[in-house]
């Protein structure tokens, strides 16, 4: 699986991805700056997580606008596979790759934490290695991880098996106890129409080696490897 | 020869802080009067905060060196040697008075000072900690205050991405007027390319990188070096606002050009911004500089040379480059969209020049005003000893659990996830202990090694006996690396102290030193770095003498690191080190029977080292499942902390005899760490062997249950609660 990451001034999760990305496919990651709107043909393009411009005016917003994104949208609407992991799915919200957008938490508070996600299909490229309904613990680490949307795009999103990725309580189920950020039907993950454009708050990324915290999110990236390769 | 604004009165002097006799100093080096651009280079060169003036003394007699060290003290940050060609970088610093005034910024800024004095030698920083002193928690401020520092650390570690991964917080009505806000990052370089402050070659440029220059923080250090009194908030401008977006920027295209050959020195501008750094670069190449401030970049007009050389303005760096690598410097910095700007060169003349708007507004000789700093014997007092208090002299509780239940629920000791969920303690994916443990273990990227790091002080220990507290600081700090099976390699300090004028806090700062130096020799953990914070008074009204120890160990295999969390059922615990059942100065002391009187736990830095050497060894032969430093609360909160830290498994202590058993529990005696096993025997054994002293003092059970007595326990599930609830509840404001 070839794969790019594009880096904005302020993204800070790109080396973890790039970790993950190669303990899955062995490849290095080819790293994209985020002036540069033309990158080799890839399988997987990662928007990843950080602060891109500080998440000034608004996270996501500026790195919306960045060169690059021109040719991530081209690419994603041609079909390539794009993975936007927090900031990267506030990134792909706000240049609508994605519907919804991610507001402050309901806490007001960052949130470092590992959560429980619940997998609500594995019909995606990015779920094929889950079974639905299956728990996994993923840690979060943001401000704006309060995704909205108004009902009628929830219920589309719903209705077309689009909501990938759930926050739940330890027995598994959609409580407010579970759902820390406040986020919509306690929606971590959707996909575009497409189901190729995947956007989601936690860090799979920080949960694919024994010794920091677990391999809940190593099936995420076996299965993006297996489907792309 | 005159200067511009050449009509400085005594009175301006003093109002900048200097005394009348350094006033004097000032004349005679110049041979004439200061303009006012020199009076304020003057001023904040000489404030205790840049000069150390009351400390230096001191700060000498304390171990600097080892095999272990590459650069001691008087850099930006300390360095070791952990091998494989590579080094630590680390350094803590305090930023107290700025974060008492605006908590959010002044701790933001601190977190962002740490970090460039630590990139600054070409480490790429892998972990922040703090350690934080707050007020009563029933006075007004103190909820504010902690909200504003823990929102700006986390505001500032989390944007630039670098995980804070451990800390300390006390709550004492002693920092009521005067919290305490020290941040401290631990970074990785090779070890054959750290670079230093020293500027070389005559005609070199000097660059500017970074933000822009504004009139934000000027000041800083002379505010730094004052007592508060009522209307502090009045001095809200001397603090500097922090934006973490552009020092990331300015982290990665340091790192980049580092990796090039292209800088001779770099220093970066913090406290006295411009003025200490020029100073520093020019003065330890032992050549003059020539700045033309009309070249710096500034984000406001009409800015005076005054301001210019004071401003705190923060993400700012100032290089000395080779000269043919200006241009390729130049390409990466405005790649990474930041100023470059050549403000001025080196010279041979010895002299510091700085011209604006045509004309020279100030020429000192640099030599003369570092080496003519003043340095103080303040005169101190020893402070008085307190009484050793007998157990039998200390209240018997009503209840042992209930006890329990009351000190691991106390500001002190209750649980700081409140704190540390609001800082990414997870990025990098090398946290290997995440905060709540001894101490945070860290991954060195790409290899089997880690770190250990953890920030300490007990400042009640401090209080009544300062040569103790300040040897049980380093002692503390080398324990808690200790329990997690990691060598200690050195220490950074903090000393944070009220008005140095004032023999009997000066005499505070003679003792902690003396203790800490006792310490640091006898466990072969030297000093590579520090901070000194003084005037930590408001209205006469001193913080306790906290002098604040950042430890840093090294793992060599990483899989051998203990935690603290139980790991099974009947296993057995055993407990290294002497108890007689000290509660002078102890937790429960001042939380049941509510007095803070007494000697403190005396210090045995023979005892220290052989447990603490005999423990790591069991550790590294993967004889112990869990392992924990036993210190406030003693005991029984050590062994409810190992408990609470797993899931579903309770420990039942079978201690009869002991008496008085609450003594026993909740008594701090020193060099003790308690430890799970199913090699019980032998572990006795061998201890018998080694010296140490070694009990079995428990087991491990399945019912989720603390056995204190067989008449007495409690649920973990309360103590859960009790331990969880105090913080998040606090800081809602019930």
């Amino acid at each position: 699986m070839k794969s790019a990451i594009i880096v904005f001034p302020g993204t800070n999760r790109d080396r973890d991805m790039a970790m993950a990305i190669k303990r899955a496919s062995g490849q290095e990651p080819h790293f994209v700056w985020y002036t540069e709107t033309e990158f080799p043909k890839v399988d997987l393009i990662v928007v990843p997580g950080g602060f891109a411009y500080g998440d000034y005016l608004r996270a996501g917003a500026m790195a919306a606008r960045a060169p690059a994104m021109r040719t991530v949208v081209e690419r994603a609407s041609a079909g390539v596979a794009v993975l936007g992991v927090c900031n990267g799915f506030q990134v792909l919200t706000e240049i609508g790759l994605l519907q919804g957008a991610l507001m402050r938490n309901a806490g007001l508070k960052f949130i470092c934490r590992n959560l429980h996600i619940r997998v609500e299909t594995s019909a995606s490229l990015f779920t094929a290695g889950y079974q639905p309904g299956q728990c996994i613990s993923v840690p979060v680490a943001h401000n704006d991880g309060n995704y909205v949307a108004d009902q009628t795009t929830l219920d589309q999103l719903e209705g077309e098996d689009r909501v990938v990725f759930r926050y739940v309580d330890a027995d598994g189920e959609t409580t407010a106890q579970g759902n820390t950020n406040g986020s919509a039907r306690s929606i971590a993950g959707i996909l575009d129409a497409n189901r190729r454009v995947l956007g989601f708050m936690p860090h799979p990324e920080n949960a694919t080696d024994p010794a920091v915290g677990g391999t809940d999110g190593q099936a995420l990236f076996d299965g993006l490897v297996k489907a792309l390769s | 020869m005159t200067l511009p604004n050449a009509t400085i009165s005594l009175e301006q002097a003093t109002e900048h802080g200097l005394s009348e006799e350094e006033y004097t100093s000032i004349l005679q080096i110049l041979d004439r009067e200061p303009s006012l651009t020199e009076l304020g280079i003057f001023s904040s060169m000489w404030s205790e905060h840049c000069s150390y003036k009351s400390s230096k003394r001191w700060l000498k007699t304390l171990p600097t060196e080892g095999p272990q060290v590459i650069q001691g003290p008087g850099e930006n940050a300390g360095v070791i040697d952990i091998g494989d060609g590579q080094a630590v970088v680390f350094k803590i610093e305090s930023h107290n008075h700025p974060s008492f005034i605006e908590p959010y910024q002044g701790a933001a800024t601190g977190v962002g000072g740490i970090l460039r004095d630590v990139f600054t030698m070409g480490a790429r920083p892998i972990a922040n900690l703090n350690a934080l002193r707050f007020g009563d928690p029933d006075h007004p401020k103190t909820r504010h205050l902690v909200a504003g520092v823990v929102a700006g650390i986390g505001g500032y570690g989390n944007c630039i991405g670098v995980p804070t991964v451990a800390g300390e917080v006390n709550f004492h009505a002693a920092y009521n007027g005067n919290i305490l806000v020290n941040a401290m990052t631990v970074g990785l370089a090779p070890a054959d390319r750290i670079f230093l402050s020293a500027a070389a070659g005559t005609g070199n440029p000097v660059i500017y990188v970074g933000a822009k220059t504004g009139r934000d923080g000027i000041h800083g250090a002379t505010m730094a070096s004052a007592e508060f009194s009522e209307g502090a908030e009045e001095k809200r401008p001397t603090v500097q606002v922090g934006d973490p977006f552009t020092e990331k920027l300015l982290l990665e295209a340091c790192l980049e050009l580092m990796a090039e050959d292209a800088i001779i020195a770099i220093q970066d501008m913090g406290a006295a911004g411009l003025t200490s750094s020029a100073v520093e670069m020019a003065g330890k190449g032992g050549l003059g500089m020539a700045l033309d401030l009309d070249a710096v970049p500034v984000r406001e007009e009409a800015m005076t040379a005054y301001e210019i050389m004071l401003s705190e303005s923060q993400e700012r760096m100032l290089m000395v480059l080779k000269p043919e690598a200006e241009a390729q410097a130049r390409a990466i910095f405005e790649r990474w969209g930041l100023d470059f700007a050549v403000i001025g060169r080196l010279t041979t003349t010895g002299r510091l020049v700085i011209n604006k708007d045509g004309a020279v507004q100030a020429d000192i000789p640099i030599d003369p005003m570092v080496d003519q700093s003043p340095e103080y014997d303040r005169p101190w007092e020893v402070t008085p000893p307190q009484e050793i208090l007998a157990t039998k002299d200390i209240p018997e509780p009503v209840s042992l659990s209930q006890s329990l239940a009351i000190l691991i629920a106390c500001p002190d000791l209750a649980s700081r996830r409140w704190i540390w969920e609001q800082f990414d303690h997870l990025i990098m994916n090398d946290t290997i202990v995440r905060p709540g443990g001894d101490a945070a273990v860290v991954r060195v990227r790409d290899t089997n090694k880690a770190l250990a790091m953890t920030v300490d002080c007990t400042p009640r220990y401090c209080v009544a006996d300062p040569e103790v507290g300040g040897a049980q600081a380093v002692a503390e700090a080398w324990r808690n690396l200790t329990a997690t099976g990691a060598m200690p390699l050195a220490l950074t300090n903090n000393m944070n102290f009220g008005n140095p004028e004032r023999p009997r806090i000066m005499g505070q700062f003679v003792g902690c030193i003396a203790g800490m130096r006792a310490a640091s020799l006898a466990l072969n953990f030297p000093v590579v770095s520090g901070n000194v914070s003084l005037y930590n008074e408001t209205d006469g009204e001193a913080i306790l003498p906290t002098p604040v120890i950042g430890g840093v160990g090294v793992l060599d295999d990483v899989s051998k690191h203990a935690t603290i969390a139980l790991k099974g059922a009947d296993e057995t615990l055993v407990l290294i080190g002497e108890t007689i059942g000290w509660l002078g100065q102890s937790v429960y002391l001042r939380e049941i029977a509510s007095q803070e009187v007494g000697a403190p736990p005396p210090i045995d830095l023979d005892t220290e080292k052989a447990n603490g050497d005999f423990v790591r060894g069991l550790i590294q032969d993967g004889r112990v499942t869990a392992c924990h430093d036993i210190s406030d609360g003693g005991i029984a909160v050590a062994v409810a902390e190992m408990a609470l830290a797993a899931k579903g498994l309770g420990v039942a202590l079978t201690l009869s005899g002991d008496a008085p058993l609450y003594g026993f529990l909740f008594g701090e005696d020193q060099a003790r760490y308690l430890l799970t096993t199913s090699d019980a025997s032998a572990i006795v054994d061998k201890a018998g062997t080694a010296g140490v002293s070694a009990r079995i003092i428990g087991k491990t059970t399945s019912d989720d249950r603390l056995t204190l007595r067989p008449d007495d326990s409690i649920s973990l599930d309360v103590l859960r609660l009790c331990h969880e609830g105090w913080l998040p509840a606090y800081m809602q404001g019930a």
